[in-house]
């Protein structure tokens, strides 16, 4: 190893100092008054809050409105096929544990098409952040129905209103074995939807974030009920999760004291519909993540390719001077 | 790509004829096919490897297939349920699984039968029978023993009953578990080998197991060894020619895991499947134990997903599986096309469409191979013709993915995949695995698609290469990355990607011409075919007709030469494992034949009058089918 002087070290820093810009790519194509920017203004702030490497950090998303999100930080990001945001992510991850890996994924990637790879990819539980957007609406593609759009939501393939119960992400996700990080938060709270997005960075497994989001061009009203009435958000609370700071305390007066650890008690909270939870529902940090369990401490050096290879091919060798002998 | 030549390292046979037991004179014969069937569960695959390993070990060059029922436990004593292994045992390298049987051991009458419907056996077969039937307690069961018998016999059939079951009731209590081993004894007399092998072998197999295990076998072993001698009227031996350098013998899928393993892949995604699970059951054994992993997924989108993911964070990584899972991955194929991502796909095929037959030979996936995944997708397919080649092929393709950033299709199929042949012991070369993944900074100005406007290549950005962050996409993009619906950049893209074909082409050699360079007819195959349509060949050149071959390893890009090679002969045809209408039914005419998928590549790429001739019946072509088929084709 070399040594630093301590100039270039205070010099090195000074370089890996980032600003807000260091993680701003282009200019995001969503709509006005969209949830996603409001999604993206946070996740830029962790990075720069947690300085995170731009050249260690991946963004991979699916296909959706909210998947274009990678494009829009100046970071690694993968913008692949519809609904298999989280294999992609788990490859990533599973080659490269040494890289910050996030996924983006919205209501009709993670909870339709992508539904098989999300509930093993909690059961995976590897270290990855996982947002997902949820407007309630295929938007990209004009407005359809989603999994999570309320029943009786009117949309170009439900004229007459949808026909099903909306999907619960919320206890989805706590409904499977291996769980260990559900959050909720809503884009109209930016203090709480930063909040979590920090937790469920410094989680150790798969933080599972569904972030309840505006589509202003789609479902402009959908969720004004729960923006009118700050009666109907019910902050959790707790001295293992999180604290609502005095501000939003005087807004948000709904608030439970909730034990992330209690997952019977997350299960019901997360089942409310007519109250909207925010905040940490479950956080276990004993569950082991796959990677871990599944990379080996071994170097791989030609060396050990060599004796590995070796020692099967003499399991199945014949020797010419063995051949010869018994032949004879 | 020499890795692939197949050093053939055989000397002659020895004169010397072995005095078997029993004071018989051994017939002493060129090669013979060996059979031993069963109901599922009786042993008789396991027979029938011990064999083939045993002559390997005597130094005869084998061919083992095995035979397998569709189902897990089908019923006993069903026509549908023979389970067991077929063992083609020669003097010299063997190279193919070859034509009818010559001598099978059948543990019941009904697996039997299924065998002569299938066409399997010689006319003159050699049928060692368990005789415990014709007096079995339900008389339909004797009945119909009885009357099988009685056919067979009538049909021409040498039909010896034995009473194995019997003979081992004397050793131990249960007959259903040890008859195998009684029969591998009578094998072993029957074709002279040395029983000391044998015994190895069940060590081998039960050494795990407790010692009583082991001599149990022993003892049945030497039991059916030494009733065969006192019994049979005849024995064999085929002289062997001896190997001069260590031989490894595996089958398909094997060979392909070792593969993995020496090309310095580290991860391989999979979801199981048949016929292609058992490479990626070998492989978790031993991956391990050189830093790799395999990943079971929930399923075939998402191994090919996550293989992809890995890919393109680190070093290429491998997916394996068959038909139905490969239709499964074309999506994610084509984004590793579109994000120029290397990846190798191994599909092991089976029969189509569909579920089809699972647990069959079929060359039907070529197409798919080639213009899967919708769009131009261009990607390399390669197909290896050996046990052999499955192991380098895995290497080379490793190797491609790498150079050129894409996505390399490997086709073998279920008749590789469970079949057994020795090949040289491969010599591990460092230059068989990835460098280290690349993590020094992005040089001032590169771009994430500095395609070459020859070649379309361009570096690839991984991450944790400071200053080479970018968005990776599915979408149409432009050197930057960007996400792009210009006319001009997308078609430009679409250039440059598929120039990456024309690049790898000019580093191919031309296929190597199996016979003289000009001729009468020349046929044209790939796959596992290879070893058939070669003996075929070389039977009728040995008759004088003008006659040769050529196996295509890349299908895709087509290597160079090969319309050279084609104007040298008056008439060319393929010969393949995938469905060609039958020019002779009513309604097909040159208006609408649907030809098999090499010949329409050929006809296509040369404006070449290429004729075809294939079958689907699951099992791998024989070469008196081929050779047949030629004669005819020379007759027109």
């Amino acid at each position: 190893m070399n040594m630093m002087s301590a100039t270039e070290c205070l010099l090195q820093m000074c370089d890996e100092h980032f600003e807000l810009e260091d993680y701003q790519s282009g200019v995001p194509r969503w709509c006005t008054g969209c949830g996603d920017n409001a999604i993206l203004a946070a996740v830029q702030r962790l990075c720069r809050d947690e300085g995170l490497r731009p050249e260690k950090t991946v963004f991979v998303s699916g296909i959706g409105c909210s998947s274009r999100f990678p494009h829009y930080m100046k970071t690694y990001g993968f913008h692949g096929i519809h609904g298999r945001a989280l294999p992609v992510a788990e490859g990533v991850k599973m080659a490269r544990p040494d890289l910050d890996v996030f996924v983006n994924t919205g209501d009709g990637d993670c909870c339709s098409i992508g539904a098989a790879h999300w509930i093993h990819a909690i059961r995976y539980n590897m270290n990855i952040t996982v947002f997902l957007h949820d407007n309630q609406i295929y938007g990209l593609t004009k407005k359809q129905a989603s999994p999570t759009s309320p029943i009786g939501t009117k949309s170009n393939t439900t004229p007459r209103g949808s026909y099903l119960e909306a999907l619960n992400p919320l206890t989805v996700t706590l409904g499977v074995q291996n769980v260990s990080f559900v959050a909720q938060a809503v884009d109209w709270i930016p203090e709480v939807l930063f909040d979590i997005v920090k937790a469920a960075y410094h989680h150790q497994g798969l933080s599972f974030v569904r972030i309840v989001q505006r589509c202003p061009e789609w479902l402009p009203k959908s969720l004004d009920p729960w923006l009118h009435d700050p009666n109907k958000v019910q902050l959790l609370h707790h001295d293992n999760g999180l604290q609502p700071s005095a501000g939003l305390s005087r807004v948000y007066k709904n608030q439970l004291q909730h034990d992330p650890l209690d997952i019977h008690r997350a299960r019901e909270i997360a089942s409310s519909t007519e109250i909207v939870p925010v905040g940490i529902l479950y956080r276990n940090p004993q569950v082991p993540c796959y990677e871990n369990l599944r990379r080996s401490d071994k170097l791989r050096t030609p060396d050990l390719t060599r004796a590995g290879l070796n020692a099967e091919l003499d399991k199945y060798t014949i020797w010419p001077q063995e051949a010869k002998q018994k032949v004879a | 790509m020499n890795e692939m030549t197949i050093q053939k390292s055989m000397k002659k046979p020895g004169n010397k004829a072995q005095s078997p037991a029993g004071g018989k004179a051994a017939i002493k014969l060129k090669e013979h096919i060996v059979e031993i069937i069963s109901d599922s569960g009786e042993g008789a695959q396991k027979c029938g490897q011990s064999l083939g390993a045993i002559a390997a070990q005597m130094g005869n060059g084998i061919w083992t297939t095995e035979i397998i029922p569709a189902e897990i436990r089908p019923p006993a004593r069903s026509v549908a349920g023979a389970s067991g292994n077929r063992i083609r045992i020669g003097s010299g390298y063997i190279t193919n699984g070859g034509d009818e049987t010559d001598l099978v051991v059948a543990f019941n009458e009904q697996v039997l039968l299924g065998r002569v419907r299938a066409k399997e056996l010689k006319p003159d077969c050699i049928i060692l029978l368990e005789n415990m039937w014709r007096s079995h307690s339900d008389p339909k069961v004797a009945d119909s023993y009885i009357e099988t018998y009685g056919r067979l016999v009538a049909a021409g059939y040498k039909v010896y009953e034995i009473p194995m079951e019997q003979e081992c009731l004397k050793l131990v209590a249960d007959a259903r578990r040890g008859k195998n081993m009684f029969a591998l004894g009578m094998l072993c007399h029957l074709y002279s080998l040395e029983l000391k092998l044998a015994a190895e072998q069940i060590v081998l197999a039960f050494g795990k197991k407790d010692q009583s295990v082991v001599d149990a076998n022993i003892q049945l072993l030497e039991a059916g060894h030494k009733w065969a001698a006192a019994n049979l009227d005849f024995c064999y031996s085929i002289p062997a020619l001896r190997a001069t350098e260590p031989q490894i013998v595996v089958n398909g899928n094997t060979a392909l895991a070792l593969g993995v393993l020496a090309s310095g892949m580290e991860i391989c995604a999979m979801y199981p499947i048949t016929p292609a699970t058992s490479a990626s059951h070998y492989l978790s054994e031993v991956f391990e134990n050189v830093g790799g992993i395999v990943h079971q997924a929930e399923d075939e989108i998402a191994a090919c997903a996550f293989a992809i993911g890995a890919s393109y964070a680190s070093k290429c990584t491998v997916t394996i599986t068959s038909g139905p899972g490969y239709s499964l991955k074309q999506e994610a194929i084509g984004l590793a096309v579109m994000g120029e991502i290397p990846l190798v796909v191994v599909n092991v095929q089976r029969g189509g469409p569909s579920t089809g037959q699972p647990t069959k030979m079929e060359q039907g996936d070529l197409m798919t191979a080639i213009f899967g995944s919708h769009g131009d997708a261009p990607k390399v397919v390669m197909a290896p013709g050996t046990i052999e080649e499955c192991f380098y092929s895995i290497i080379t393709a490793r190797k491609i993915a790498e150079t050129f950033n894409m996505v390399v299709v490997v086709l073998t199929d279920a008749g590789l995949a469970t079949s057994q042949q020795p090949f040289p012991r491969p010599k591990f070369s460092e230059t068989w695995m990835a460098p280290p993944v690349d993590q020094s900074p992005v040089p001032e100005g590169a771009r994430p698609y500095d395609w070459d406007e020859t070649t379309g290549l361009a570096r690839r950005f991984i991450p944790g290469q400071p200053g080479g962050m970018h968005t990776l996409t599915g979408l149409a993009h432009d050197r930057d990355s960007h996400v792009a619906y210009d006319a001009e950049i997308n078609e430009q893209s679409i250039r440059l990607r598929s120039l990456k074909l024309a690049a790898l082409q000019k580093t191919l050699k031309a296929p190597a011409l199996f016979g003289e360079p000009k001729g009468d007819l020349l046929v044209v195959g790939w796959g596992s075919t290879k070893g058939a349509i070669e003996e075929a060949v070389e039977m009728m050149r040995a008759e004088g007709k003008k006659v040769s071959s050529m196996h295509l390893q890349f299908l895709q890009p087509l290597p160079p030469g090969i319309k050279e090679i084609m104007q040298g002969f008056k008439q060319v045809m393929t010969i393949e494992g995938n469905w060609s209408d039958r020019p002779e039914d009513q309604i097909i005419d040159e208006t609408n034949r649907r030809y098999s998928s090499l010949a329409i590549l050929l006809r296509a790429r040369y404006l070449v009058d290429v004729d075809c001739w294939s079958e689907v019946r699951g099992e791998p072509i024989k070469p008196g089918t081929i050779r047949r088929v030629l004669m005819g084709k020379l007759k027109k």
